[in-house]
């Protein structure tokens, strides 16, 4: 699914990460200016990391996270986003799958329908920027697959994603 | 199971019930009844050949074993030592020696008689009341051999029913999720046990995604969510023939589903465009009807038992809360106000309560409420725990647990355990594998 070169991932994922660094020392100061809490990885309690990212093509990364029991895309989703459609517009036989995930501490079965709202999020910011609804599926996992099995505020972030996930 | 055949052949019910013992079940198990349960007696012919069908030693006393440990995992009595008892199992069947067992402290006894009649297995039993020296009942039954466990649920049954007044939930089954392998890669398979945790069974193989199995509570159906062909669906399963189907031709996702009291729809959430509504589907005519209708989450819906109204899940005030509408989808209220979410309403079998979860500050708890949200009543707390399930006589809530995790992320395990309505008798229920999305079954006989 995932055909790109290890080496050339590699030195990407050390672009990204030092352009990360950057963009993250940015959102430290921005989060001191609007005194919203930030740990590590995380801003407020949205997931800002590269640890669970995976490339569908050079520089787009696969997925976005979403702050607690939300569905609302922040500015990095939408941007990731706009990147997925650029390549998806440029890649118009590929069809894909949003998967929709929740973090463990809410209920089996809201959380489904959290996952799906997600997903849905990231499918509706796609179909904006021109991909069609025929190209795209969603399926949500709630909180059945987790991609950090740690029990703390971190690993939630990281859980509480969508994920686009070519199909063909 | 069908081939159960109970011949009730004595009946006997002293009228002058006055005065005799009784368990009062609305209070905390603070002074558990101490009871004997003599083990059933047996004669030499009888007992050697169900030794060659069965496999058992002595399966008088094997009976009596199952009696026990549903009387102690009750909570409500104390079964006795058996090393204490000194009138043989016979005799005491025949005519207890009540000083003897009053030495003992035993309140209540129970004795009994195993026969091979025809290859069935015939069993006695008789209740005493120790302190007013009578008898308040005896039953007989013949069922075929194979059934011995369930013999000893049906006694159990029984006795609870005299001693407390209302009906037990000891010949019962849990449907519940099997799970094995690590955190992020769980696999689950649809299981059935006993109520105590014999004859457990596997019934899907774990090749795919499966949750929130229920019961129907007429019959051996059971509905629950599959992800068979990355399709998240409500299925139907007999699992007498192991037949199952697709519920309903929804495009997108079907969740959280529950049968009408009647067992003849199938109440759940469809989820489209990001939002999830709650349907009906009727069994017999296939008619789909939409219940709700709002752009917020609408899920986990849960019948009263008398099918007039339906409980459920929502986030239509911007959180997750328990709302109550009529079963047409008329009269939506919002019945959860304290501090935190709720949610997994479930109606009580007896109509006066709902069983919800509950977060708040970062914690979990089952707890009950009244049907219009009055009197809250917290039972536990724990980091994670959620999806109460009531046995068929609305006394004990079944759900499952699971634990945090250790800094490297590992340690992850899921339990069932129950609680008693009164918030006392915690326990964990032994399964083989790790469990969660417990379900009870109604009363196997009636």
């Amino acid at each position: 699914m995932r055909n790109i070169d290890q080496g050339a991932l590699m030195k990407l994922n050390k672009i990204l990460r030092n352009t990360f660094l950057v963009l993250f020392a940015c959102l430290v100061l921005s989060a001191c200016a609007t005194s919203k809490k930030s740990t590590g990885q995380m801003q407020g309690d949205v997931y800002t990391g590269t640890d669970t990212v995976e490339y569908l093509a050079s520089g787009v990364p696969d997925r976005v996270f979403f702050a607690t029991n939300e569905s609302v895309l922040t500015t990095a989703s939408r941007e990731t986003l706009r990147k997925q459609a650029a390549w998806l517009r440029k890649n118009s036989d590929i069809t894909i799958v949003l998967e929709g995930h929740a973090d463990e501490r809410g209920t089996r079965e809201y959380n489904l329908a959290l996952g799906e709202r997600r997903a849905n999020a990231a499918k509706d910011y796609l179909m904006t920027y021109g991909i069609s609804s025929n190209r795209i599926s969603v399926l949500s996992y709630g909180k059945e697959r987790p991609v950090d099995s740690g029990s703390n505020p971190l690993a939630w972030s990281k859980n509480r994603r969508s994920v686009t996930v070519k199909a063909n | 199971m069908r081939n159960l055949i109970i011949l009730f052949l004595i009946f006997i019910v002293p009228t002058n019930a006055l005065g005799l013992i009784e368990v009062d079940i609305t209070r905390g198990n603070l002074n558990p009844l101490p009871i004997a349960v003599s083990p059933l007696s047996i004669d030499d012919e009888s007992k050697k050949s169900f030794e060659k069908t069965l496999k058992k030693k002595d399966i008088g006393s094997e009976i009596s074993k199952v009696i026990e440990k549903n009387l102690k995992t009750s909570g409500l009595f104390n079964p006795l030592d058996k090393n204490a008892f000194l009138q043989a199992p016979d005799i005491a069947h025949l005519k207890p020696r009540f000083e003897d067992w009053n030495l003992i402290k035993a309140q209540a006894l129970i004795t009994g008689k195993v026969k091979n009649v025809d290859d069935k297995l015939r069993v006695e039993f008789r209740l005493w009341d120790v302190l007013a020296g009578k008898e308040m009942m005896a039953l007989a039954f013949t069922t075929v051999p194979n059934n011995w466990r369930r013999v000893g649920h049906i006694i159990t049954d029984k006795v609870y029913e005299r001693l407390t007044g209302e009906k037990g939930y000891f010949d019962t089954r849990i449907i519940y999720v099997a799970e094995e392998g690590p955190k992020t890669k769980r696999i689950k398979k649809l299981a059935i046990m006993d109520q105590d945790g014999a004859n457990n069974k596997f019934l899907t193989l774990g090749n795919e995604l499966v949750l929130t199995p229920r019961f129907n509570p007429t019959s051996q159906m059971v509905t629950y969510l599959s992800y068979f062909r990355n399709l998240p669906r409500v299925y139907l399963l007999d699992i007498e023939t192991g037949i199952q189907e697709v519920v309903g031709d929804f495009p997108g996702m079907t969740f959280a589903p529950r049968f009408s009291p009647n067992g003849k729809k199938i109440i759940m959430s469809f989820a489209k465009d990001g939002n999830s509504d709650i349907y009906t589907m009727d069994l017999e005519n296939r008619i789909v009807e939409k219940i709700t209708n709002h752009p917020s989450i609408d899920t986990s819906p849960s019948y009263s038992p008398d099918g007039k109204f339906i409980c459920f899940n929502s986030d239509r005030s911007g959180y997750q809360q328990i709302y109550v509408m009529k079963s047409d989808g008329s009269n939506v209220k919002r019945i959860s106000f304290g501090n935190g979410l709720y949610g997994t309403p479930v109606w009580s079998p007896r109509g006066d309560l709902i069983a919800f979860t509950k977060l708040h500050k970062g914690k979990f708890y089952i707890g009950v409420m009244r049907t219009d949200g009055s009197g809250e009543r917290l039972l536990t707390e724990n980091f994670y725990q959620e999806a109460p399930s009531w046995s068929p006589n609305g006394r004990v809530l079944i759900f499952y647990r699971e634990t945090k995790t250790d800094d490297k992320g590992e340690g992850f395990s899921a339990k069932l355990w129950s609680i008693d309505l009164t918030g006392y008798n915690e326990r964990l229920v032994d399964t083989p594998t790790d469990a969660s999305d417990p379900s009870w079954s109604s009363l196997l006989s009636n």
